[in-house]
């Protein structure tokens, strides 16, 4: 079956401003999830208020935060293959 | 306090000074600065200082307030990267959470941004944020919910932006009646509300718009408000430092009266009422909005009234008087609740200064912060 449509177990790297924010959480891991939406989900149950940090209500991935799928900038509908590497990076930002 | 626990003391004098300790209060100053929170902590002599921050790891904090009843800090703000939040300490800053679950629009509306200003009041804690809104908790900061009815105002949709952006920076509930609130935004003006924020109701009558075209100067909605603050006293005298004069209204702000004659400019950001005396007003008026924003002449000055502002002091003790190119912004400035009332402002430029003495002398208590964006006090039993 296409990794589409089949919970896939990807690797997520966090940024470490977004781990301070959350204590126990921790900057490698291994989630369950199709999309980058459903990636934010499973790190959002692991430590709570962590997709606020992530998304906004437009929804969307916030303006400065970047995540990387196989070197290319992605969406939260982006599906994911397993094994599939993401890194959440926070952009160049503020003053 | 001291006094009267000394009096009753019959015991030597190392344990008279032992209890004259244990009773004396803390006065924390809690800055909210473009780089996190700190916390500015003396007694209740209010003469020497120490520094604490920066917190909230070092997030833009836009308004920092303690709760008297229970010794709680808030700060709220919002950072680049991560959006906004409520902060809240229980432990007078030594450690920090934070949340913004239910602080937020419905989907497909411009998103949240940042917390602008944080009122706790009877248990409850208000929220206003960018773009301009209210929110509310019930639970200490943990969970919020919108309150719709000023999204809802016929003038909503004709708001505009200031400077900082459409922002909920005023923020007074009354004390005695949480239906009552009445807030500031830039550049929509003031707005009431007597029923807990279903209705509302604009409250500029009197004030002007002088970047409006000349026969448009003193519209329903559309004035720059900068601060607004409640006299105490549980009247209706309210105090509003407007982007384009001073002015003191006696009912709720339903007419406003210019009290900025006698004061240097018309120009200016803070106003803070004395925590008792419903008279005495403390102002930080700038040189003008397009004459670079800082005190007239580039000396320090704040500005106080004892008559509701018929009449204005100045008072410089202390203050820089040459070559001070700073600003002070429209939450900065604050007074304490001690006998005689502290003052305090914080710069652009990252000084905090201090008057124990209603504003007769001063002294800088912190130097070298990042732009202080708001001065709020919380006066703790050790």
């Amino acid at each position: 079956m296409h990794g589409a449509t089949q919970m896939a177990r990807i690797k997520v790297r966090l940024p470490g401003p977004l781990v301070d924010l959350f204590p126990g959480s921790v900057r490698r891991l291994e989630v369950e999830a199709r999309t980058v939406r459903e990636m934010i989900d499973a790190l959002n149950e692991r430590w709570p208020g962590m997709r606020d940090r992530l998304c906004d209500t437009t929804p969307a991935i916030r303006k400065h935060i970047n995540v990387f799928v196989d070197g290319e900038r992605a969406r939260l509908e982006m599906k994911l293959e397993p094994g599939t590497e993401v890194f959440i990076l926070t952009a160049i930002s503020g003053g | 306090m001291v006094i009267a626990f000394a009096a009753r003391l019959e015991t030597t004098a190392a344990c008279h000074r032992a209890e004259e300790v244990d009773v004396t209060q803390k006065t924390l100053v809690l800055l909210g600065t473009k780089k996190g929170a700190f916390i500015a902590e003396s007694d209740e002599e209010r003469k020497d200082w120490t520094l604490s921050g920066p917190f909230c790891e070092t997030w833009p904090m836009n308004h920092v307030v303690g709760d008297p009843r229970t010794g709680t800090i808030y700060a709220g703000g919002g950072n680049e990267w991560f959006g906004p939040a409520v902060w809240k300490s229980t432990d007078l800053g030594k450690t920090w959470t934070h949340s913004s679950e239910g602080l937020a629009y419905e989907e497909g509306k411009e998103p949240v941004k940042a917390v602008w200003s944080l009122a706790a009041n009877n248990g409850s804690l208000y929220a206003g944020v960018q773009p301009a809104g209210l929110f509310r908790s019930d639970d200490g900061g943990q969970n919020w919910s919108h309150i719709e009815g000023l999204q809802k105002h016929p003038s909503r949709e004709h708001w505009q932006p200031g400077g900082a952006g459409l922002i909920l920076h005023s923020l007074v509930v009354h004390p005695e009646d949480e239906d009552k609130i009445w807030i500031g935004v830039s550049a929509a003006g003031v707005f009431h509300t007597a029923d807990g924020g279903k209705t509302w109701e604009p409250r500029n009558r009197g004030t002007r718009a002088d970047f409006n075209p000349d026969d448009q100067r003193y519209p329903e909605f559309g004035q720059c408000v900068h601060c607004v603050v409640m006299a105490p006293g549980g009247g209706e005298r309210f105090y509003q430092q407007n982007h384009c004069g001073m002015y003191v209204s006696e009912n709720g702000g339903k007419e406003w009266r210019s009290i900025e004659a006698g004061l240097p400019s018309t120009f200016g950001f803070p106003a803070a009422a004395h925590p008792r005396d419903p008279d005495m007003l403390f102002l930080l008026p700038l040189n003008g909005d397009s004459a670079g924003r800082y005190v007239p002449d580039a000396k320090a000055a704040v500005w106080r009234t004892r008559d509701a502002g018929k009449s204005w002091q100045d008072m410089r003790e202390g203050l820089p008087q040459k070559n001070a190119y700073f600003g002070v912004l429209r939450q900065a400035m604050a007074t304490d609740r001690h006998e005689r009332a502290g003052v305090y402002f914080g710069t652009s430029s990252g000084s905090v200064y201090a008057s124990a003495d209603e504003g007769e002398s001063w002294t800088a208590i912190a130097e070298h912060l990042p732009t202080v964006l708001s001065v709020e006090t919380l006066v703790v039993e050790r």
